[in-house]
């Protein structure tokens, strides 16, 4: 098992004949996933990448019955391709364009929850499941198909704790980054409720980065619901206060949203700590014995 | 994105919410003649800066006379003016806003953020006005309001009732408030803001509501659907360095150590910030190169952290992911080549390709050394810089 995604996802691809989605949709598609087609308005009726181009999700749903779809349009359209996914009734939308604006994301996301549906990002890195399928832009090859669940506000941060577990052959079931926005699609909650239920996940590692209150949360939920172990790493511990570090999520705001806060409540909470970066492979490896 | 008082007084009143007569000055001899159109005999004069606490430093004063307004005026624009919110060199006084005096009888809060717990615009009130809003949280929460708001009804009557309720308005300010409310909340979502912040919001003598404070920061991310906004941007408040790095659309914040970092991705370039400080290290500076590493994205990096004399080092630590490594190595040669780097670099290549990546920076004749993992990377640095 796996959370998300695996062989049985039928992936839309939003925005498919822009560079970044071409690029992306290759490796995708070298990886293995099942890209069944996609999206660009004006363009339909046309092959890209071997694969159809749709004017419409509608359109797509209807001839080649897709179960997820990836979004690369640029930010000024993402809440119309979220929006017009989430109608067609796409289950999983992953957003991975940055930039979006905060108030689009407060609709979408009241949307998105009264259908039911599940949306990753924006400004995220997608999700993987090794050796099944890859929705994102992460490099496929540092993944190894394991036993940690991996859940991250950070892209190149996520490479580097699945490189750490990959190298001690521990491997993941599955990756998934939601993003570093204020207003993310998924929280951190609602991933560890999908890999605490999941048997192939033994261990889960939560990487966290200074802003918000997204860490104490999901603290206070493995507290009371979570019996496997979870590694944490947070950013940021060296970030000054009022400055927004490149993320629109990561500023410390009237003196919360420290990494030091967050440890603490973390660890309060059962929640293994690596204190740097380097340590997150070796401290799995370590609470697994 | 932040705007000054006089700006956000220039919003407020496009949304009939209460504000004062005013005129704003960019040099002194406009003073007088800004007094005798607002009339009266007595104004306040207030230094424009992007931080709070200007009143305790001096940059907020009642004058009685014109020449009083002018006096001020000469003696602050163009210089620094320091608060408990900004760093110890200040932020440059780039505009002087004189408002016609308001005789107060209650100072109360209000303001409004975007909760990322509820994901709703929620506004925060509070009968104690005129003092910092944390601290009536820690010592007295009774007194303070949080109402959010739903984005398919709006804000409600019912709401600006209840608001009204702890701030101890009377009927009359009560129905003012109900009219207000709306018009906060269509500022808000019109003008996409983060923060919407009157501190204080006052009763008058007359006993009417007025804004007589104005804080306004706007979503970055929104910008591209502001221009009008934009054009309200004031570069003397930004630090230089990080301006110039805005502009080849790199994110970069200026710090206190002496090691530059360049990094890809916002979360890795904090963690590798964080593992300098570890070893024992400072870093000079956050720098996210972004996820692909050009040739021409690296050498702009090299130029804003060179442009600081602090740096006696520069780390770059790259995850390469869908980009090769050897390719972000050619790039990284070629941007010094480009800039002249005269201090020790280290690199750091993980991710595709990196043994060839690193083979290339080794066979390299630059004064640039190879490692593989950050742990050493990390700590050569922190050993160079000493």
């Amino acid at each position: 098992m796996s959370i998300l995604v695996n062989k049985d996802t039928r992936l839309l691809v939003q925005g498919f004949t822009g560079s970044q989605a071409t690029m992306h949709s290759e490796q995708a598609i070298a990886y293995g996933t099942n890209v069944v087609g996609g999206v660009t308005p004006g363009k339909g009726g046309s092959l890209h990448l071997d694969k159809p181009v749709f004017n419409s999700v509608l359109e797509a749903k209807e001839l080649v019955n897709p179960n997820a779809a990836i979004i690369f349009v640029p930010a000024p359209f993402c809440k119309d391709s979220i929006l017009e996914a989430a109608e067609a009734g796409i289950e999983l939308i992953i957003c991975i364009t940055e930039g979006v604006p905060t108030l689009d994301m407060l609709i979408v996301k009241e949307k998105i929850d009264a259908l039911g549906l599940k949306l990753i990002g924006p400004n995220c890195p997608g999700v993987i499941t090794p050796g099944e399928a890859k929705l994102g832009i992460m490099p496929g090859d540092i993944h190894l198909r394991g036993s940690v669940g991996i859940i991250s506000r950070s892209g190149t941060l996520t490479y580097e704790a699945v490189k750490q577990t990959t190298d001690l052959g521990l491997g993941q079931s599955t990756c998934v980054g939601i993003g570093g926005d204020p207003i993310p699609g998924s929280s951190f909650i609602d991933i560890l409720k999908l890999f605490q239920e999941d048997d192939e996940t033994k261990a889960i590692v939560l990487v966290g980065e200074i802003g918000g209150s997204a860490e104490e949360e999901a603290a206070d939920f493995i507290a009371s619901y979570v019996t496997k172990p979870v590694i944490s790493y947070i950013a940021g511990q060296t970030a000054p206060a009022g400055k927004r570090m490149g993320h629109a999520g990561a500023i410390i705001a009237g003196g919360k949203g420290t990494a030091a806060d967050k440890i603490a409540k973390l660890k309060s909470c059962g929640v293994h700590i690596a204190d740097n970066l380097l340590e997150i492979g070796n401290t799995v490896k370590a609470v697994l014995g | 994105m932040n705007l000054h008082e006089y700006q956000g007084k220039q919003l407020f009143a496009e949304y009939h919410l209460p504000v004062s007569n005013s005129q704003v000055i960019f040099s002194a001899n406009e003073a007088k003649e800004a007094c005798f159109k607002i009339g009266g005999c007595k104004w306040v004069v207030k230094a424009q800066v992007h931080a709070g606490g200007r009143g305790k430093a001096g940059g907020v004063k009642l004058v009685n006379s014109p020449e009083e307004a002018e006096a001020f005026a000469l003696n602050w624009l163009g210089k620094q003016l320091v608060t408990y919110q900004t760093d110890a060199n200040g932020q440059k006084v780039s505009a002087i806003l004189i408002e016609s005096c308001t005789d107060i009888a209650k100072e109360l809060y209000l303001s409004a953020v975007i909760d990322r717990s509820s994901r709703k615009i929620v506004f925060i009130a509070s009968s104690e006005g005129g003092v910092n809003i944390e601290d009536v949280a820690k010592n007295s929460p009774e007194k303070i309001i949080y109402e959010s708001i739903d984005p398919l009804t709006g804000p409600l009557p019912f709401q600006a009732r209840r608001i009204s309720k702890v701030l101890g308005l009377n009927s009359l300010q009560s129905k003012q408030f109900n009219q207000m409310l709306p018009n906060f909340v269509r500022l808000f979502q019109e003008k996409d803001l983060s923060l919407l912040e009157i501190n204080p919001l006052v009763i008058k003598e007359d006993g009417n509501l007025h804004c007589l404070d104005a804080k306004i920061n706007i979503d970055s991310n929104a910008l591209f659907r502001q221009p009008k906004l934009v054009e309200m941007r004031d570069p003397s408040q930004e630090d230089p360095k990080e301006q110039e790095a805005a502009k080849f659309d790199l994110s970069y914040v200026s710090l206190d150590g002496n090691i530059g970092c360049m990094v890809n991705g916002a979360g890795l370039a904090m963690g590798t910030m964080d593992t300098i400080k570890f070893f024992g290290g400072d870093p000079a500076n956050f720098l996210d190169v972004g996820g692909t590493a050009t040739q021409e994205r690296v050498a702009n990096a090299f130029k804003i952290i060179l442009a600081d004399p602090k740096v006696k080092v520069v780390l770059v630590n790259i995850f390469g992911g869908i980009v090769r490594c050897d390719l972000i190595a050619k790039g990284i040669l070629a941007a010094i080549d480009e800039v002249g780097v005269n201090v020790p670099v280290i690199v750091r290549l993980e991710g595709n390709n990196a043994e060839s990546g690193s083979a290339i920076i080794e066979e390299s004749n630059y004064a640039i050394e190879s490692l593989n993992n950050l742990q050493e990377a990390a700590k050569r640095a922190v050993e160079l810089a000493q």
